[in-house]
């Protein structure tokens, strides 16, 4: 269950900010997690909620932008898009394929009030 | 309430190991919790006289106390975290009703903007790495499922090195501290992470044990982390190459089941070979399905009960301590240069 410490993580940095800000409740918390990263957005949510509760973002909403997986094959040279993590690349086939975009875990904003 | 220890509310806890204490927030609340440093702090201790040594530090509410601090050994850590400490003995992580540990999670919070989820657990793995490369220590972490001979490999691996240089090991379980006891025997030294129910170990964790283990200069130092090959890809610790292990009484897709695990690692070890002869496993599958996933792995087929193709994994340790060694002696002789030539360019003036 990594993502629980990764629901911790992002709780964290909303936490941070919220209080930066002087926020007295956070409303959305917008994440960008790639599709070729280490996390399933659906058990995130989950684990999110669960560790939120009773927090300044108890009641914040989840909100997932997809990135898209793509890479450069060092093989035949071109950017091509990866649906698979560690897929072959759809124009040579070959495996030896370097993730670019699709990877990223990250918390892009927060919606506090 | 601290949701990593679940102190706090019901008064000072003040536990036989790690410590605890109450203090007043700005707003006027009282309340007590194991404590977390805004500020980083460095101090010795006198080991011959007591372990226990007290301290000062300012909360990011501007409280400024004093408190007694007990454990072993010289920290500085990089940012605010929480920590529990004891004299000697294992670290258990999951003693909190989350039963998992956060790195960097702490009553006192810094303000601090950083975007990436694990932005902080790669803060104290790079610290971890800092700390490797300044000693020559080379740093590895063994990753498997439960049940790939991890430990019966640490174990062949140590007995067979450590008359070259000091080891040292740190073993992630959630439960138990069997590992490191059977680590122990061998004569190095071991600390046991609990992790309870977290599934993976994390920078923050290791960062502590390293200080509880203080490993000498030009070492080896060996982690073996919890039996998962999911969640420790994605935690760095510090380490100088993740180290894969899959046995032959597994799949030969695993590498395909679970690539992310086989990306993150530099070598993949093939263990329990001597039993090839009696299963159908095709290890030439196994190594191209682990190529497809990650084609710069480095395979070595071994049987850590028989000791063959040992050598060849013993051989790739050495030179990477070498590397590391000669690496610390080249920054120490560029500081000499940069200090000789200061003191020329003084002698001048």
């Amino acid at each position: 269950m990594h993502e629980m410490s990764l629901a911790e993580g992002v709780l964290q940095l909303v936490e941070e900010t919220a209080r930066r800000e002087g926020a007295g409740r956070v409303l959305r918390v917008v994440l960008e997690i790639g599709r070729l990263s280490s996390v399933e957005p659906e058990a995130l949510k989950f684990c999110f909620d669960a560790v939120t509760r009773g927090s300044i973002a108890g009641e914040a909403a989840v909100e997932f932008i997809d990135v898209p997986g793509s890479g450069g094959c060092l093989d035949c040279g071109r950017t091509v898009a990866l649906e698979a993590v560690y897929g072959p690349c759809p124009e040579c086939g070959s495996y030896r394929v370097q993730a670019s975009t699709g990877t990223e875990m990250r918390v892009r904003e927060i919606e506090i009030e | 309430m601290c949701t990593v220890c679940g102190c706090g509310g019901d008064g000072a806890r003040v536990a036989e190991e790690g410590h605890a204490h109450t203090h007043v927030h700005a707003d006027g609340t009282v309340h007590s919790h194991a404590h977390g440093h805004g500020d980083e702090h460095a101090h010795a201790h006198d080991a011959a006289v007591a372990d226990a040594h007290e301290h000062s530090h300012r909360h990011t509410d501007g409280v400024v106390h004093s408190h007694p601090h007990v454990h072993q050994g010289e920290h500085v850590h990089p940012q605010d975290h929480h920590h529990e400490h004891g004299i000697g003995g294992d670290l258990d992580f999951g003693a909190g009703p989350a039963r998992a540990h956060v790195p960097g999670m702490s009553q006192a919070r810094m303000v601090q903007i950083e975007q990436d989820i694990l932005s902080k657990n790669d803060a104290y793995a790079a610290a971890n790495r800092k700390r490797f490369d300044e000693h020559g220590i080379f740093a590895l972490n063994l990753v498997s499922s439960p049940g790939s001979g991890k430990t019966t490999l640490l174990v062949r691996t140590i007995e067979l090195l450590k008359g070259e240089f000091p080891v040292c090991v740190v073993e992630g379980d959630q439960q138990t501290s069997n590992d490191a006891e059977r680590i122990r025997a061998t004569g190095v030294p071991a600390i046991q992470i609990n992790t309870g129910k977290g599934c993976h170990l994390d920078g923050h964790m290791v960062g502590h044990a390293v200080e509880r283990l203080n490993p000498a200069d030009d070492s080896l130092f060996l982690v073996e982390n919890v039996g998962n090959l999911v969640c420790p890809a994605a935690f760095a610790l510090g380490e100088h190459h993740k180290v894969a292990i899959l046995s032959v009484t597994e799949g030969e897709d695993k590498p395909l089941k679970y690539p992310d695990m086989f990306r993150a690692a530099d070598v993949m070890l093939l263990n329990k070979c001597d039993l090839l002869p009696h299963l159908d496993f095709d290890a030439d599958l196994a190594e191209a399905n682990a190529r497809r996933v990650n084609p710069d792995l480095t395979i070595f087929r071994v049987s850590a009960t028989r000791g063959e193709g040992m050598s060849a994994w013993l051989d790739w340790i050495r030179s990477g301590l070498e590397a590391q060694r000669s690496r610390r002696s080249e920054t120490v002789a560029a500081l000499k240069d940069r200090i000789a030539e200061l003191e020329r360019q003084l002698g001048n003036r």
